[in-house]
């Protein structure tokens, strides 16, 4: 196992971790010392923005793993990032307790509203953070693995597999938007106080948060290029080019797509319980099917089958989303994107670091098919 | 385990297959012994490809049966399942991975444990080395082994479908058409390469290159034979 992580670090790898270890420190550190009239002073909601761009790249990177790495393209991972959302605003919502604009101490506000007298079973435990915690992962990677393993099984691929993905995550969205599931309908759960007996508005906390969610997105990171890199990854590859030839080498390619899809739905929740304490709110919306769209042009911008280049392109679409929606450009938002689509598939195929990736290799060491292969020799006999 | 119910290494019996009412194999039978080479010859649509099918388990045959070793019902068994049994299987169309180098293709095949968990933990061996060493000897390779095997020939990835073949260390190899789309110079040096495989492993070639037939000087077996009955029609049909 300790071969496995040491594999982690290559060089581009270990570049984009300090980075982002570099980003934990430096962000929180220039929004407390400096003062507000500072030049490097950064406003207490830049912190949170910057950490709701980590917590996507975070769920960028659980959809390249499963896309770039084993073709397996998900347009639902959006249910399994807002599921992981949902558990942690459970806890979330159970830390406010008293404060509430019904001062219930056990009900939250919604339950009390539609006047229910007693909390539905699935709630219970999530005023503990260790049990909403086990929560935000098991939740996802089991749904995940009760899915994968019904269609990974039925060997359900490509086109088709995308689109039960998305009746999943639209079957999840109907669910979650009614009244009666307890999750407070189109509202969702907001409102939120305290996280582990911290202030969630306070400027520390964001720090905190946003500082947290780096160092998770830099184990993620490290993680992912650790399995690729394995010969786990190196089979998930094999998959992708010729799932066929895989099968008949003696692979059980079900457990190995199911696996990865599993591992993959956890980070994703991992991912939206980072994200729903730095925005205070989840609701249905996370759910829509258009968002786990979204989700995967940001991998396909930033260049599929590169892990870093997942991170750099929900940051950079999510970047571009918060520049166009806040000014007098946001009713072309949607055109922009629409566009940046058809542009990266026509023009950059590989996205923006495998384009990089691809021309840097191709100056040291081409791989283009030779055009006079050397005659290499009659084949030896068998021992 | 003496519940071997025949002395074969493959043994097929009354196999039949059709997909929409078109018959692709019917009643097929036949026997390979342990060590020998067959060549299945035939004309396109004889159910060639189909009979490799059945054996490997891509396809399902809707009466016969299917016996590996006197003991394996393949007709039971998964694709995976069959490749563990030793039953390795050569694609018609050149089929290796593309992105992966040409020693991590053969590496992917070599016979090992196949579990997820296994491929977890697995790390550089000095075997492993060694045996892939052995079978660049074979295949002739060793030059490109840091190549992406996407950039290699056709001819060159055929043997490298046979490398992995080895790797695998299959007791019974099925061979679909090795020398469609190679040199007469190639075709002649597969042959010679499929005989030397021939002296440990049981060998089955799929091909209708009669000259290459020739050149191999084995039995043969003609899946469509027992088809003549048919109409003349469906004969015809793809």
């Amino acid at each position: 196992m300790i071969s496995l992580f040491a594999r982690g670090f290559d060089r581009s790898t270990t570049a984009f971790i300090l980075v982002i270890l570099g980003l934990a420190v430096a962000v929180p550190l220039l929004n407390l010392m400096l003062p507000p009239e500072s030049l490097f002073h950064v406003p207490v909601y830049i912190v949170s923005l910057w950490g709701k761009y980590a917590s996507y790249a975070i769920l960028a990177l659980s959809i390249d793993l499963i896309w770039g790495y084993c073709g397996i393209l998900s347009l639902g991972h959006g249910a399994f990032f807002a599921l992981g959302g949902y558990a942690m605003g459970m806890y979330l919502m159970r830390q406010i307790g008293t404060r509430g604009v019904y001062a219930n101490p056990i009900l939250p506000d919604f339950m009390v509203f539609l006047n229910w007298d007693h909390l539905p079973f699935y709630w219970w435990g999530f005023n503990w953070f260790a049990y909403a915690a086990v929560m935000v992962v098991l939740v996802p990677g089991l749904l995940a693995f009760v899915f994968g393993w019904f269609a990974f099984r039925s060997r359900v691929t490509g086109v088709y597999l995308s689109i039960i993905t998305q009746a999943l995550t639209f079957a999840l969205m109907l669910g979650f938007f009614r009244n009666n599931f307890g999750f407070g309908g189109n509202n969702g759960l907001t409102d939120f106080k305290d996280v582990l007996g911290f202030n969630v508005q306070a400027a520390g906390t964001r720090g905190a948060l946003f500082a947290i969610t780096c160092v998770v997105l830099a184990a993620a990171l490290m993680m992912c290029r650790a399995l690729v890199t394995s010969k786990f990854g190196k089979v998930l590859i094999a998959i992708r080019d010729a799932e066929s030839r895989t099968r008949f080498l003696g692979y059980k390619v079900e457990s190995y797509k199911l696996l990865v899809f599993t591992l993959s739905a956890c980070m994703a929740g991992v991912a939206g319980a980072l994200y729903v304490p730095q925005v205070g709110i989840i609701n249905p919306s996370e759910f829509a099917p258009a968002n786990s769209i979204e989700e995967a042009i940001w991998v396909a911008v930033g260049g599929r089958g590169t892990l870093t280049g997942a991170i750099l392109g929900a940051v950079v679409v999510n970047y571009g989303k918060t520049y166009f929606t806040s000014g007098v450009l946001a009713p072309y938002w949607l055109f922009v994107l629409g566009g940046l689509f058809v542009g990266v598939t026509l023009l950059l195929p590989r996205g923006i670091v495998g384009t990089i990736l691809h021309l840097w290799s191709g100056r040291r060491r081409p791989d283009t098919p030779d055009p006079d292969p050397q005659p290499v020799g009659e084949p030896a006999p068998a021992e | 385990m003496d519940e071997r119910e025949t002395s074969a290494l493959l043994y097929l019996d009354g196999v039949t297959v059709s997909f929409d009412g078109f018959r692709a194999l019917n009643e097929l039978s036949f026997t390979i012994d342990p060590g020998e080479m067959r060549a299945v010859i035939g004309p396109n649509g004889a159910g060639k490809t189909t009979m490799m099918d059945v054996v490997t388990g891509k396809t399902r045959p809707e009466t016969g049966d299917v016996l590996f070793d006197g003991i394996h019902r393949l007709t039971d068994l998964y694709e995976s399942d069959i490749a563990e049994l030793g039953i390795g299987r050569k694609f018609q169309k050149p089929t290796v991975f593309e992105s992966h180098t040409v020693e991590d293709n053969l590496r992917l095949a070599l016979k090992a444990d196949r579990r997820a968990r296994a491929a977890l933990t697995w790390h550089d061996n000095v075997d492993e080395v060694t045996r892939i060493d052995r079978l660049f000897e074979t295949i002739r390779l060793g030059a490109l082994r840091s190549r992406l095997a996407g950039s290699l020939s056709h001819g060159q990835k055929q043997w490298l479908e046979i490398g992995m073949l080895l790797a695998q260390e299959p007791k019974l190899l099925l061979v679909d058409e090795p020398v469609a789309g190679m040199t007469d110079a190639e075709t002649h040096q597969t042959a010679e390469l499929l005989r030397e495989i021939n002296r440990e492993r049981t060998v089955v070639v799929v091909e209708h290159d009669m000259t290459f037939v020739r050149a191999l000087d084995v039995k043969v077996t003609v899946p469509g034979a027992a088809r003549s009955e048919m109409p003349r029609s469906a004969c015809a049909a793809p």
